[in-house]
């Protein structure tokens, strides 16, 4: 994955969440960037053919681009449930955001043999936990506060 | 949140470490368990999975050599492998041609992942616990070894054809 792909996965959720096009400040809210470095990336999406900015009214992924981002949800998901399930990792959610710049779909696939992962994936995935619906694991507010 | 490519901490690196231990370990497992389960006997393809196994094991002696010096956790054979065979059945190839399949994937992902994490090192200036230099120089050598193993099982798949 790398850093476009986690954007694509930033506009796919919020899209999926608000029904509508997503708010370049929303995206730049998600992954902590500022609105500048969120519409310099959303541009490089929109000439890579991926997503269509509409001024005013936010940004869409195209069905290229929703290919994209749900492959890159997938391979958050497996990385989340692998940190979970196999090295039993309590800060998992850091972490995968840590590790999802350098893993690739490629790795993840292989990760994904020795994991338990829904039929349901990346649907499932809840954006409020932060995590797959299915896990069982804390909220963020409870896991923030231990 | 990080949105580069790149390593920046101790903790960070061991963890990708351990993700290497636990690739070649899948790579160890599903190479035996395919080689105990060939259709029938196939001197080329035991001899290749052998050679597999053999080269997965010696990969995860040198990636725990680097790892123990960032004094975080290896992660158990036992473990990994039984995971592997409680998932093989379900993801069992079926002919010699998904043994050599699988075997690809095997050495592909390990491909990609050394470069992946070689590069990833690259782009960042942090200072390691584990020397730099030996640390890629590991890295690129585990590498290289992957590039040569997808190379000799293309070369078998196409005799093959």
């Amino acid at each position: 994955m790398n850093t476009a792909d986690q954007y694509l996965k930033a506009i796919y959720l919020i899209q999926q969440e608000d029904n509508s096009p997503a708010a370049t400040g929303r995206v730049a809210e998600m992954l902590d960037v500022s609105p500048a470095s969120a519409n310099e990336m959303i541009g490089k999406l929109e000439a890579r053919g991926l997503a269509e900015h509409e001024k005013y009214k936010g940004v869409s992924l195209t069905d290229d681009g929703i290919v994209q981002a749900r492959d890159a949800l997938q391979t958050y998901c497996i990385i989340e449930r692998f940190l979970i399930n196999v090295l039993d990792v309590e800060d998992f959610r850091a972490e995968a955001r840590e590790l999802e710049p350098v893993i690739d779909g490629t790795v993840a696939e292989r990760l994904d043999t020795i994991i338990d992962r829904k039929s349901e994936c990346p649907d499932c995935f809840d954006p409020e936990l932060d995590a797959c619906g299915c896990l069982d694991v804390e909220p963020l507010e409870e896991a923030a506060a231990d | 949140m990080s949105l580069q490519q790149r390593v920046d901490s101790d903790q960070q690196l061991a963890r990708l470490l351990q993700i290497g231990i636990v690739l070649e370990e899948v790579a160890e497992a599903r190479a035996n368990n395919h080689r105990e389960s060939l259709p029938k006997p196939d001197a080329e393809l035991e001899s290749l999975l052998a050679d597999a196994t053999e080269q997965s094991a010696a990969h995860r002696d040198r990636l725990e050599g680097l790892i123990a010096e960032l004094a975080a956790d290896s992660i158990p054979f036992d473990e990994i492998n039984a995971l592997v065979e409680a998932s093989y059945g379900q993801t069992k190839p079926e002919d010699f041609d998904g043994v050599l399949y699988d075997q690809l994937c095997n050495e592909e992902t390990g491909y990609k992942f050394y470069d992946d994490m070689i590069e990833a090192i690259e782009a960042s200036d942090a200072t390691f616990s584990v020397d730099r230099d030996r640390l890629l120089s590991v890295l690129r050598e585990l590498r290289d070894a992957e590039r040569d193993a997808v190379e000799t099982v293309t070369t078998i798949m196409e005799e093959r054809e």
